[in-house]
């Protein structure tokens, strides 16, 4: 077999904004002093008088892409997670979500997959914080191909969107000419009877993986990729629960108010239905090699087989 | 669309604006009629003088735009625009009110004539620097105005917005402060003192004109136009103002900055106004 293709998303991040940058010319990005990290230094050399560094101040930068916005221009506003989606969350939601307003924030180093600057960095909660507010398209994506993908179905929508980007390189899994992305509609990636697997971002891979070995056990997963967080695909989910009874949920983000959740509000509702989250389980990550943070989080297909195996 | 008024017609236009804010707010039961009476006559001059925008075209777009980062001064912005005949004036009875489009703070997508939603702190000025910044990146002509509070400059993103404005030389942005001195809890140096202001944004990269009378249309003729022949920074006028101006019994009041008036009060303030408008109109 072949070596699986890793890149990370926030390159494809960078990537599509130069593709995109070539398309919509009143596209502008805007990053607070991260261009290196978030991969808008790409777009940068390419467009270097649309890309806009506000410095070391993430509110003011939000609050800048509502007033780009407001006079037709397509900002995509760029930090780490922790910054974008945790220190701006109130301009993302008064200045931003209030007047929906054209902004696309590209948030990248999501989750503890940040890796060795520690807990600081490493965002679990800003799908949490997004999903609150009225109007957010949610979206994270699983690999390369997909956040390209997720990058123009943002702009070709007409509002905010919160994108969510990680540092880890992860494998490729879309790479397939038929591969099509739909916003707010998840993708069945394997079939199963027995339990279903409800996965978004870097778990993905990590949940296929882990359905592999869990068939060897002759349990039978279906694997369902959800990177539209918010609006949730409640058709496919309460589908799945329909047909497998048993649902679990694998997230690189804290167990509450994440996608966990929005399964859970989306079954308890119309499906009841016992659900296990799997995520970060209410606590602060630390610092540490990516791989091996995901593997004591249990975020790894290792951990997720054997919590699924245990349910 | 050019009005040009003498100094007395704007005169009776801002005591217009200020009936409008008094009744506005003692129709809602609630709002802020301080802040609101402080700036009248900045509200007045930019919507009759010197912006380039057009009530019948609110959206048009080379429009000057403006932004009221102190959004909970909607009352005066509402009265000005409808006096500049964005909607009714009658309409200013339902500010507040359930169901009405003139909501407690601008609301950008239901008001004609507000460019930005604002009213959190902080967060409007930053919108008009992205405004600016944006007539810049496609050479537009448009200026773009915000209003601020004294009290709101205790806010970090004021500064961190200054800084990208000062930085940038957005000459096209003219950023006021309000300073009637006053906030909730009392007097601004009192509360957390931001004096000197003017050496701030000087110290930011900014055109400083300060001492401005706000309640004077020939010095506030004279700032803006000075802040017009500004290049190469943008310009910070800094009004000296009476919270509650116009009202005998708000002037310099804190305790007026977020209370409406009972139909006693109501009474006495609009006898105020109409004294005024009778003086004005000897003239």
């Amino acid at each position: 077999m072949s070596e699986v293709k890793k890149i990370a998303t926030r390159e494809s991040y960078g990537n599509a904004l130069v593709e995109m940058g070539a398309k919509y010319e009143n596209l502008v990005v805007l990053d607070a002093d991260l261009a290196a990290a978030t991969k808008t230094g790409i777009f940068k050399k390419a467009y270097p008088e649309r890309h806009i560094d506000c410095g070391i101040a993430e509110c003011n930068m939000v609050g800048i892409a509502a007033g780009l916005a407001a006079t037709g221009k397509i900002p995509f506003v760029s930090s780490f997670a922790m910054f974008a989606a945790g220190r701006a969350f109130e301009q993302v939601r008064n200045s931003v979500g209030y007047p929906k307003l054209n902004v696309k924030i590209g948030a990248t180093h999501a989750g503890i997959s940040v890796g060795e600057d520690g807990a600081t960095h490493q965002c679990n909660e800003d799908i949490a914080l997004m999903r609150t507010i009225p109007g957010m398209v949610v979206i994270n994506p699983a690999d390369d191909v997909e956040a390209k993908a997720a990058v123009q179905a943002a702009i070709e929508h007409d509002g905010p969107v919160y994108l969510r980007f990680g540092r880890l390189a992860t494998p490729v899994i879309n790479d397939r000419p038929d591969y099509k992305f739909e916003l707010g509609k998840g993708v069945v990636l394997r079939e199963g009877k027995d339990v279903t697997i409800i996965a978004t971002g870097l778990c993905v891979a990590q949940s296929l993986e882990a359905a592999e070995m869990l068939a060897k056990d002759g349990i039978d997963a279906k694997v369902i990729n959800i990177h539209t967080i918010k609006p949730l695909d409640e058709e496919l989910v309460i589908a799945a629960a329909k047909e497998t009874g048993k649902v679990v949920t694998v997230e690189e983000h804290s167990v509450i108010g994440g996608l966990g959740s929005a399964v859970c509000d989306c079954l308890s509702e119309n499906l009841p239905t016992k659900v296990l989250k799997i995520g970060i389980n209410d606590t602060f990550g630390e610092s540490g090699p990516a791989v091996a943070l995901i593997h004591k989080y249990g975020l790894d297909a290792e951990g997720i087989y054997a919590k699924v195996k245990a349910f | 669309m050019e009005v040009n008024m003498n100094k007395t017609e704007l005169q009776k236009t801002a005591n217009e604006v200020r009936k409008g804010i008094v009744t506005a707010v003692h129709s809602a039961k609630a709002g802020h009629p301080g802040g609101s009476l402080s700036a009248a006559d900045i509200f007045t001059y930019l919507y009759f003088e010197e912006m380039n925008i057009d009530p019948k075209d609110p959206k048009k777009a080379d429009r000057d735009r403006f932004v009221l980062s102190k959004g909970h001064t909607a009352p005066g912005l509402y009265s000005a625009l409808a006096q500049r005949g964005y909607f009714p004036v009658e309409d200013l009875k339902t500010l507040r009110h359930l169901g009405s489009y003139l909501q407690g703070h601008p609301d950008m997508k239901h008001i004609p004539g507000v460019d930005m939603s604002s009213g959190s702190l902080g967060q409007g000025i930053s919108a008009a620097v992205g405004m600016a910044l944006s007539a810049k990146l496609s050479n537009e002509s448009y200026r773009v105005y915000t209003l601020l509070g004294d009290g709101e400059i205790q806010e970090g993103q004021v500064w961190e917005a200054s800084m990208f404005a000062g930085h940038r030389k957005l000459d096209n942005l003219v950023v006021m402060v309000d300073n009637n001195g006053l906030q909730i809890d009392g007097k601004i140096d009192d509360v957390c003192s931001p004096y000197p202001i003017g050496d701030k944004f000087k110290a930011f990269n900014f055109h400083v004109i300060e001492n401005v009378d706000a309640h004077d249309f020939d010095a506030i003729k004279a700032a803006f136009d000075e802040a017009r022949q500004t290049k190469g920074q943008p310009t910070a006028i800094i009004f000296k103002s009476t919270k509650g101006k116009g009202v005998s019994f708000m002037e310099n009041q804190a305790g007026w900055h977020g209370k409406a008036p009972n139909d006693e009060e109501y009474a006495t303030a609009m006898a105020d106004l109409e004294k005024v408008g009778e003086a004005l109109c000897q003239k």
